[in-house]
C-alpha cells in the first residue's frame, strides 16, 4: 500500500491548526531527521491518519476524528517549525 | 521566501457547477463558480465533500486545474474504476448542481514567479492537473522562466489537455515531451516507456542549472522520478512532489 | 450539510438490516486500510508466538501453523470507518486450537505484528470459536495488503482488532492499549454497541 504525502492532509491540518503546515519542517522524535511536512509519508485509509518519517518509518503524527472532533497526536515529532 | 498561504478561514463552501468538459474518456473538467472565493496559487488543491440523502459522506482532494488568473475555478477529475467519488463527479454531475468544497489548500506544491526556475514539470497521468495550473499561471504572468514538461500517459487518447498543450508547445513557450507508455501513434518518435533514470537524464535540465522540479502523479511515478533526479545529482531541496493515489476511507 | 444530488457511494442497499450494526454501511469492496507500509516477511522467517504470562513461550513456524487443524468460516466484518462486508470467507486456525497448549492466569492479550501494529483484547474474546489466525481469504492465500501471510480474525469486534500481519500474542495480567486504542479508539470495540471511541 503505497503511502501518499503531506499534501493529502494539508486541508485537515489547516482545519485543526488554522495555518498552512505542508511547508513547516518537522523533526522525527525517533531518528531526528527533519523533513517538510509535505514530504512525510501519509497513510490515509484507516481508523485514523498515520503520518510517518520517510527515513525510519516511525510514527510522527496521528489524526483521529472522534465524534466530529479532530484529535492530533504530535508526540512523534520532536519539533515543528512553521515556514518563515 | 514563500509567503504562507493563509485562507481567511478554511470552511466548507458551496460551489455551483457551470460547465463540464470531457477532456478524455475518463476525465472531465468541472468549471465552478462560488461566492467569496479567495483565489488560489498555482498547484494548490481543494477538498470536495459529497453527502448522500441519508447523511453518508465521502471526501476527496482534487488539484485545481485553472490558473489564479482564470475567471472560473476548474477541477479536472479522472474516473477511477473502483472509486467512490470520482465516478459521481465524472458521470453524474450536471451544470447547476452544487458541490461542497473547501480551499484553496497547500503551500508546498505551489509555484509562483518569485520561486524562479528553470522549471521542470513531471506529470504522471492525471498528475498533469496541478502542473497545468502552473503552466497557465506561468503564461498569464508572461514569465520568462524557462519551463519544460515531461508528460507520461498511457496513450495519445489519454493525454489530458491535448490541444491546449499542443498550442503552448507550438508557440514555443513551453518545451513539452511525452512518453506514451502503452500505445504510441504510428511513426511516433518520442518515448514509449515508463520513466527511468536514462529518460530523465535526457529530459531534465543539467544539474548545474539547478532546476526547480515539480513531479505529480501516482506514488510509483513520483518516487521513481525523485530518486532518478537525485541520482543524477539534482538537489532534493529543489524537488517538490505530490503523490496521487486511492484514498478511500 | 449540502446534499449532493444523486450521490450514493459504493453501498449496497439490498441487505438484511439485522446484519448491519448501527452506523454502518455495507460494501461489496474490500477496502485496504493501513497505518503503515506493508511488511513482507519471508515465510521461512515467519513464526507465530504466544508469550508473556506463561511458563514457556510457544511458537509455530509457517509449516507448523498450516499443519494444524483448520476451519473455513464465513463471517460478517465491520470496520470502525463505517463499512461492513457480509459473508466473507476465510480459512485459518482457531485460537482455541492454539491456546489448547497454553496455561495462563492472564486475562488480557496484546496482539503484536510485523510493522509494529498492536491491538488489545480480553483473552476470553479469543476463545469459544470466536477468533482465528486466518491465512486464506476468498479461497486464496491472504494477500499482503489484506494482512497476509496471516492475520488475526475476530469478527465480533470492530475490524481494527483483527490485526494484519500478526506475529503473536502477549498474554498479560494487566490490560495495555494497542495502537488505535492508545490514539483514542474504544478499548473493547463492540460494533453492536457502537463502541468506536474511548468513552462510547
Amino acid at each position: 500500500m503505497a503511502a501518499l504525502d503531506g499534501n493529502a492532509i494539508a486541508g485537515t491540518l489547516v482545519a485543526v491548526f488554522d495555518t498552512e503546515l505542508t511547508t513547516a519542517i518537522g523533526a522525527c522524535a525517533s531518528c531526528g531527521r527533519r523533513s517538510l511536512v509535505g514530504e512525510f509519508a501519509v497513510y490515509l485509509r484507516g481508523p485514523g491518519t498515520v503520518v510517518r518519517c520517510r527515513h525510519c518509518t516511525a510514527v510522527v503524527l496521528v489524526i483521529v476524528e472522534a465524534h466530529g472532533v479532530s484529535c492530533v497526536d504530535l508526540q512523534g515529532l520532536e519539533a515543528l517549525e512553521p515556514a518563515a | 521566501m514563500e509567503r504562507a498561504a493563509l485562507p481567511r478561514r478554511l470552511t466548507w463552501q458551496l460551489a455551483t457547477v457551470v460547465e463540464l468538459v470531457e477532456e478524455t474518456a475518463r476525465t472531465k473538467s468541472i468549471a465552478l463558480e462560488l461566492e467569496g472565493w479567495s483565489g488560489h496559487r498555482a498547484g494548490q488543491h481543494v477538498d470536495v465533500r459529497l453527502t448522500a440523502e441519508d447523511g453518508y459522506q465521502a471526501q476527496r482532494s482534487y488539484s485545481i486545474a485553472s490558473a489564479p488568473e482564470d475567471d472560473k475555478l476548474v477541477l479536472t477529475v479522472e474516473r477511477l474504476d473502483d472509486g467512490e467519488v470520482s465516478p459521481y463527479l465524472v458521470d453524474e454531475l450536471r451544470p447547476g448542481d452544487r458541490l461542497e468544497l473547501r480551499g484553496p489548500i497547500g503551500g508546498y506544491f505551489v509555484w509562483e514567479a518569485a520561486l524562479g526556475g528553470p522549471l521542470l514539470l513531471l506529470a504522471g497521468g492525471s498528475g498533469v492537473v496541478p502542473l497545468r495550473s502552473i503552466l497557465r499561471h506561468h503564461q498569464a504572468i508572461e514569465s520568462t522562466v524557462p519551463v519544460r514538461l515531461l508528460y507520461s500517459a498511457r496513450s495519445p487518447a489519454e493525454v489530458i489537455y491535448r490541444r491546449e498543450l499542443a498550442g503552448v508547445a507550438a508557440d514555443g513557450a513551453v518545451d513539452i515531451r511525452y512518453t506514451l507508455t502503452r500505445e504510441q501513434p504510428e511513426g511516433w518518435q518520442g518515448y514509449g516507456r515508463r520513466i527511468d533514470r536514462e529518460l530523465l537524464g535526457e529530459v531534465a535540465w543539467p544539474r548545474i542549472e539547478r532546476p526547480l522540479v515539480y513531479a505529480c502523479g501516482p506514488t510509483a511515478f513520483v518516487e521513481t522520478a525523485a530518486s532518478a533526479l537525485v541520482a543524477l545529482g539534482h538537489e532534493p531541496g529543489r524537488i517538490r512532489l505530490e503523490r496521487f493515489g486511492p484514498t478511500g476511507g | 450539510m449540502a446534499i449532493s444530488r444523486g450521490f450514493q457511494g459504493r453501498r449496497r442497499g439490498d441487505v438484511d438490516p439485522a446484519r448491519v450494526p448501527p452506523g454502518q454501511y455495507v460494501t461489496r469492496d474490500f477496502p485496504v486500510l493501513s497505518a503503515g507500509p506493508t511488511p513482507h516477511t519471508p515465510l521461512t522467517e515467519w513464526d507465530f508466538t504466544i508469550r508473556g504470562a506463561i511458563d514457556q513461550p510457544v511458537s509455530w513456524t509457517w509449516e507448523e501453523l498450516l499443519a494444524l487443524p483448520s476451519e473455513t468460516i464465513t463471517v460478517d466484518i465491520h470496520c470502525v470507518t463505517k463499512w461492513s462486508k457480509l459473508d466473507t470467507a476465510w480459512k485459518g486456525v482457531s485460537l482455541d486450537v492454539l491456546l489448547e497448549q497454553v496455561e495462563t492466569g492472564a486475562e488480557y492479550v496484546l496482539a503484536f505484528c510485523d510493522g509494529g501494529y498492536t491491538t488489545n483484547l480480553p483473552l476470553e474474546d479469543l476463545t469459544g470459536g470466536r477468533a482465528w489466525i486466518a491465512y486464506e481469504y476468498g479461497g486464496e492465500p491472504l494477500e499482503p495488503e489484506h494482512g497476509g501471510p496471516a492475520r488475526l480474525l475476530v469478527p465480533h469486534l470492530y475490524f481494527w482488532k483483527s490485526a494484519k500481519w500478526v506475529r503473536g500474542l502477549e498474554l498479560r495480567t494487566e490490560d495495555e492499549p494497542g495502537f488505535w486504542e492508545y490514539y483514542g479508539y474504544h478499548n473493547y470495540g463492540d460494533p453492536w454497541k457502537e463502541q468506536r471511541y474511548r468513552g462510547d
